[in-house]
């Protein structure tokens, strides 16, 4: 049986092509762009050894400084509000609206699927001020209040980018963590409300902790695809007005294709994935220690 | 008599006074659901206002937009943004351009990811844990990480200028997640299924062709459609890979459709977008309790 289920053969028709093509394809430019970061020059010009200039300016860089700030503004910010927002409706589904949760649910979780592009391009034109006046400034104008620029200076243009991602994401959370809160144990609810403990108090001590595990695995995921924000933000702002939108990736993809410099390109890159890397260890490694406090 | 008649009103103040209690307490139970209401009320209108203000746009003529007030109602329901948008903005060459890129990437994907997935979660062998842990990190790196050395390769190969990086790219980035998902999914198949065909005699490829896919068949269709609105909805690789008009994907088609008529040109533009968004939809909805099911299981089960 060992034989059969161990068939090195096998093994290789069956796991051999994904490993080739993921490795070949990510494993090995991933150890590749690691070595740009000691280039500069691009793929048409050709490359130039820098040694480690590239790595110096990401560290100088005024520029770098601007996207990363944005970049963890921008995750922390959505990171928080989806969680929050995804939360709180979850928490409606099953206890307000319980079985009759199905059809609102499916409503708030159509923005989800939409393409980003086409979401960023409505919010653009919700949002305009010139040639005339969308959606918002126009309800603005109705209650007596002058329309504003919404994309015509940073804090503002930021807060439509969040906006609009929470908008666009919150009834992915809401659906699921909302299937982390079904499998709370009825009768465990049921004892503690028989014990006394209504409305905030049921929530703050029986659901919250018993719903830890999958807000961890929806905070990671969250942190995770918010600080590689790329699509949503080059469709609304395209990181004006200057650059003060403009997050670590699309600061990336400029300085590759646009000024044609792979050698910082990468450097940004690599910049990007280690944030990354740190991140999820830091959140993965501090809830544990939580849960054993616990 | 002075002490009578309370008496004898008390018991009908009583029943005057239960008989509003009680309707007090219905329209109470009324109340205090009217904020809940409100919530969903409000709750609706903020997520689908927006898709209904993009849907009378379309129909609109440009004097309309410019005249009238945002909210009003489109004078007829012409499909003349829709005719404009799907020819002269090349729309229809931006859909099939992405059906040609997300079909075959979709195909390859399940193919090799779910083998990859039996392989790593059904077979014995050594250093299984490790190979799934190098697949896992696939899922953290950003797509920016890989570009610069993909674009290298595939211009010094000459696959410039294809829809074939884009194929490629797309099957590699979606493998990680798909064999992750698809070896939780196989954890869930008791081993004994395995392992009473092993001894009836099946080859452990057999096993996987003949149990081990079918048994599977719904979470395939799930990581199918997951990793279809990934692919579908992409921007970063497909403005990178095919960044010119006649490989553009309707994601970039649609990010430079502004760029082609002027911002000014609204209808087509808001054609255009409902074109997108309910295509999406549609097929959303079709299938939408396995999407949900699906995004759910495979990102919670750790």
């Amino acid at each position: 049986m060992q034989s059969v289920l161990g068939d090195k053969k096998a093994l290789a028709i069956l796991l051999g092509p994904a490993l080739l093509v993921y490795s070949l394809v990510m494993l090995v430019p991933i150890i590749w762009s690691m070595g740009y970061t000691f280039f500069s020059g691009n793929a048409i010009s050709g490359f130039t050894f820098a040694g480690t200039d590239n790595l110096t300016r990401l560290f100088t860089d005024p520029e770098v400084r601007t996207a990363l700030s944005f970049t963890v503004r921008y995750a922390v910010v959505i990171t928080v509000g989806q969680i929050v927002m995804g939360y709180l409706l979850s928490l409606m589904y099953v206890f307000i609206l319980k079985k009759s949760s199905n059809i609102i649910r499916t409503l708030v979780f159509f923005p989800v699927v939409l393409p980003t592009v086409a979401v960023a391009l409505l919010f653009q034109k919700m949002f305009e001020i010139a040639p005339q006046n969308g959606l918002v400034n126009s309800l603005l104008n109705g209650v007596g209040v002058e329309s504003v620029d919404w994309f015509g200076n940073a804090s503002s243009a930021f807060w439509v980018i969040v906006l609009m991602d929470i908008w666009r994401s919150m009834g992915f959370y809401a659906v699921l963590l909302y299937a982390g809160l079904v499998d709370i144990p009825e009768d465990m609810l049921e004892s503690a409300r028989l014990d006394g403990a209504t409305g905030w108090r049921l929530i703050r001590s029986i659901v919250l902790p018993l719903s830890m595990p999958v807000l961890l695995s929806s905070i990671i995921f969250s942190i995770n695809g918010t600080l590689k924000v790329f699509d949503s933000i080059v469709a609304l702002t395209n990181g004006g007005p200057g650059s003060s939108t403009t997050p670590l990736t699309l600061y990336m993809f400029r300085t590759s294709f646009a000024f044609g410099d792979y050698g910082y390109g990468s450097s940004i890159a690599l910049l990007l994935t280690l944030l990354c890397l740190i991140v999820t260890i830091f959140i993965f490694r501090s809830s544990r220690r939580d849960l054993t406090k616990d | 008599m002075s002490t009578q008649v309370p008496a004898r009103k008390a018991p009908l103040e009583a029943m005057q006074r239960q008989e509003p209690r009680r309707s007090r307490s219905r329209a109470g139970k009324r109340l205090a659901r009217l904020p809940v209401l409100l919530l969903i009320a409000l709750l609706l209108v903020v997520e689908l206002y927006p898709l209904l203000w993009l849907v009378l746009g379309s129909f609109k003529t440009q004097q309309e937009f410019l005249n009238d007030p945002v909210w009003a109602l489109p004078g007829s329901l012409n499909f003349d943004n829709y005719i404009e948008a799907w020819t002269t903005g090349n729309i229809a060459v931006f859909v099939a351009n992405s059906l040609m890129a997300t079909l075959p990437s979709l195909a390859l994907i399940i193919v090799l990811g779910v083998a990859a997935g039996f392989a790593l979660e059904v077979m014995v062998w050594k250093g299984r844990n490790g190979v799934l842990l190098i697949f896992l990190t696939g899922i953290m790196v950003p797509g920016q990480m890989i570009l610069l050395p993909l674009f290298s390769a595939y211009f010094k190969t000459g696959l410039t200028g294809t829809l074939w990086p884009l194929i490629i790219t797309y099957t590699a980035t979606g493998l990680p997640l798909t064999v992750f998902m698809m070896a939780t999914y196989f954890r869930a198949v008791p081993r004994e299924v395995f392992e009473a065909s092993t001894l009836d005699g099946a080859s452990i490829i057999r096993s996987f062709l003949s149990i081990g896919f079918p048994m599977v068949r719904n979470a395939v269709f799930t990581v199918a459609l997951v990793q279809f609105f990934f692919i579908w909805n992409d921007l970063l690789i497909a403005l990178t890979f095919a960044n010119n008009s006649d490989l553009s994907t309707i994601q970039v088609g649609l990010l430079n459709f502004t760029g082609q008529f002027g911002a000014v040109q609204y209808g087509p533009l808001f054609a255009a977008i409902c074109i997108n968004v309910f295509g999406t939809l549609a097929i959303y909805l079709f299938l939408n309790q396995r999407v949900m099911k699906g995004l759910a299981a495979g990102s919670v089960k750790g």
